[in-house]
């Protein structure tokens, strides 16, 4: 027994800033998931003000409001992962085809824009949609088009914010399925040359299955924030622009304006509150049916 | 002759590659292309702008964009301060606890590895979201204005311990089985040997620490009122806000600028734009030859 606590002390000794850490951050916070049942009062601390039962998710009968911020974040953040990680994979799998001298050349450059700041990113945005001095609008106007009121106009931005994130992600995404697929052995390629298998063939047959099990389990992350959203993208491209919230905004920049604009603790944590349990029901579910269909692949 | 025939049949590309090629070269403008546009920009004169609107190429090459922003440099230099302050210690903090939580749970004679995976992993699937977090930086910890909410929050996070996870069972346990016959104890382990092998994965940590608290704004919004307290990238928020400001006009009504007078707003936006982001930039490429051996993401499981 002493021995076992001797053995495992140096390590835990080791763990243990980190551990505390995690309690302190991740762990005490659920304490305040009391929250959106209580009305807050900030001199009666959270266990002391009254509890006011479900209250708070009034604004979840607020359809207007919900159905918005809850559709824009599901679908924003389906297409990011759908398109994400397909053109991630496909870019990786078109970057083992080349000799590393080209690949890392476009790999640093692909990677240039994940190294900025969502305001930067905003501003590189706004250089080309910028409605009076734009790249794009002047390159209309001298077509002989009408310029595009692109940041008062909502039909515009799902595309543009789509753009958007794949123009910062890809090179990150592209270089986690890069690096796993360098970790494959390539006896594997050889038996299926000596078949005579060709290139596509091989990435079909061997690439793709191969890295399967960490795209699964990126996707299963990915469906774990699923009603996270990157809040710089839509905070900084859209400008905050309130003409555009129809297509962009969504739970987190709702809850940000409900907690520091209006000051509505209550609402603000209700949408948290929901925004947890959801997307923990998700992962769950997701898992579940992972494991299903092969148990291999499943997270957990 | 033959010889020379056959290297000239060999380094004839197959359309296939070509292909590739293209597709790459056309990603690479597409990634760039809106930061050329902020650097022409930023050494375009105001008149040009308003004629031409925003380009990569400047008609008449100026200056007066930096020259406007650095004529009142000591805002700017004391937010360089607050950010390389932040981004330096919470880097160092971040990789020492981050790699020896990732380092213990990696190694399979550890009796709490399981324990201490999920604890971390459960933090990915489930958050308290942003209003508990604001409570316990402001209320509990009492950090508002403090330099410490700029830093803390972010020391570790589930995503880089699992990368730095992946990295490190990859060292095989006989290294660490003979410096344990030679008497050495966990920490001298870890930093001896486990430490200079993992070089690779410890610079892409690094470079990722480094990142996240360069381009944080977020925390600045949330919990900083004080001006000596803001870091660049908020800097940046505010400043464009305000220089949008000194166009309207309302600036001149209260006499703030004079009428017909111009300030260059839309050079010198794009100007503190590279100010901000242009340091970043240079430090990756001394990173990058790491990266893709320290990106290994290891399974979850187990």
């Amino acid at each position: 027994m002493i021995r076992a606590i001797k053995k495992n002390f140096g390590l835990s000794m080791l763990a243990l800033p980190g551990f505390l850490l995690i309690i302190l951050f991740n762990y005490v916070p659920l304490y305040g998931m009391l929250l959106p049942f209580k009305s807050y009062r900030y001199n009666l601390g959270i266990w002391n003000s009254p509890w006011v039962g479900f209250d708070n998710f009034g604004f979840l009968f607020n359809g207007d409001v919900l159905y918005r911020v809850l559709r824009n974040t599901l679908l924003y953040n389906m297409t990011f992962i759908v398109l994400g990680t397909a053109l991630s994979v496909t870019i990786a799998l078109l970057l083992y085809e080349l000799s590393r001298r080209f690949v890392k050349a476009y790999q640093t450059i692909l990677f240039i824009p994940y190294f900025i700041s969502w305001v930067v990113a905003g501003f590189a945005f706004r250089s080309l949609f910028d409605m009076d001095y734009g790249v794009i609008n002047r390159l209309l106007v001298s077509l002989g088009e009408e310029p595009i009121l692109w940041y008062s106009d909502p039909k515009y931005w799902p595309y543009i914010l789509v753009a958007a994130a794949v123009w910062k992600g890809l090179g990150y995404g592209s270089v986690i399925y890069y690096a796993a697929l360098m970790g494959i052995d390539s006896e594997y390629y050889d038996a299926a040359k000596i078949d005579g298998a060709s290139k596509f063939r091989q990435a079909i047959s061997i690439s793709v299955p191969m890295i399967k099990p960490i795209v699964i389990m990126m996707v299963i992350l990915q469906i774990g924030s699923i009603c996270y959203s990157d809040f710089g993208l839509f905070y900084n491209v859209t400008l905050n622009s309130s003409l555009l919230y129809k297509t962009t905004d969504v739970i987190d920049t709702f809850v940000y304006r409900s907690l520091i604009d209006m000051g509505d603790i209550g609402m603000a944590s209700a949408a948290g509150f929901f925004q947890s349990i959801v997307g923990f029901c998700l992962v769950l579910a997701t898992n579940f049916i992972v494991k299903k269909i092969n148990p291999e692949n499943s997270l957990f | 002759m033959n010889g020379s025939v056959t290297t000239l049949k060999r380094s004839q590309p197959s359309t296939g590659k070509i292909f590739i090629h293209v597709v790459f070269i056309a990603l690479c403008v597409a990634s760039l292309f809106p930061f050329l546009v902020i650097i022409g920009t930023s050494f375009q004169s105001e008149n040009d702008i308003v004629k031409f609107g925003y380009s990569v190429i400047p008609k008449n090459f100026t200056f007066d964009a930096y020259r406007v922003i650095l004529h009142e440099p000591k805002v700017l230099f004391q937010s360089y301060f607050v950010t390389i302050a932040t981004t330096v210690i919470g880097s160092i903090v971040g990789m020492w606890v981050t790699t020896t939580y990732a380092y213990a749970i990696s190694r399979k004679d550890y009796r709490f590895r399981s324990f201490l995976a999920f604890f971390i992993f459960f933090t990915m699937l489930f958050h308290g979201g942003m209003v508990p977090s604001y409570i316990l930086m402001v209320k509990w910890l009492g950090l508002k204005n403090n330099i410490l909410a700029l830093i803390l929050p972010y020391l570790i996070s589930g995503w880089f311990v699992l990368l730095m996870k992946g990295f490190l069972q990859t060292i095989p346990e006989a290294v660490i089985e003979s410096a344990k016959i030679d008497g050495a104890g966990e920490l001298r382990i870890f930093a001896q040997i486990v430490i200079p092998i993992s070089k690779p994965a410890l610079a892409t940590l690094g470079l990722f620490f480094a990142l996240q608290y360069w381009n944080d704004w977020w925390l600045t919004l949330l919990y900083v009122e004080h001006d000596n307290l803001m870091k660049l990238q908020y800097l940046l928020i505010r400043v464009l806000k305000n220089m949008e400001y000194l166009n309207s006009a309302e600036a001149i009504q209260y006499g703030l600028v004079k009428p017909g007078m111009l300030v260059p707003s839309l050079s010198a936006r794009m100007a503190m734009c590279i100010l901000a982001a242009g340091p970043m930039l240079l430090v990756f490429p001394l990173f990058q030859k790491y990266f893709v051996q320290g990106l290994t993401v290891g399974s979850v499981k187990g």
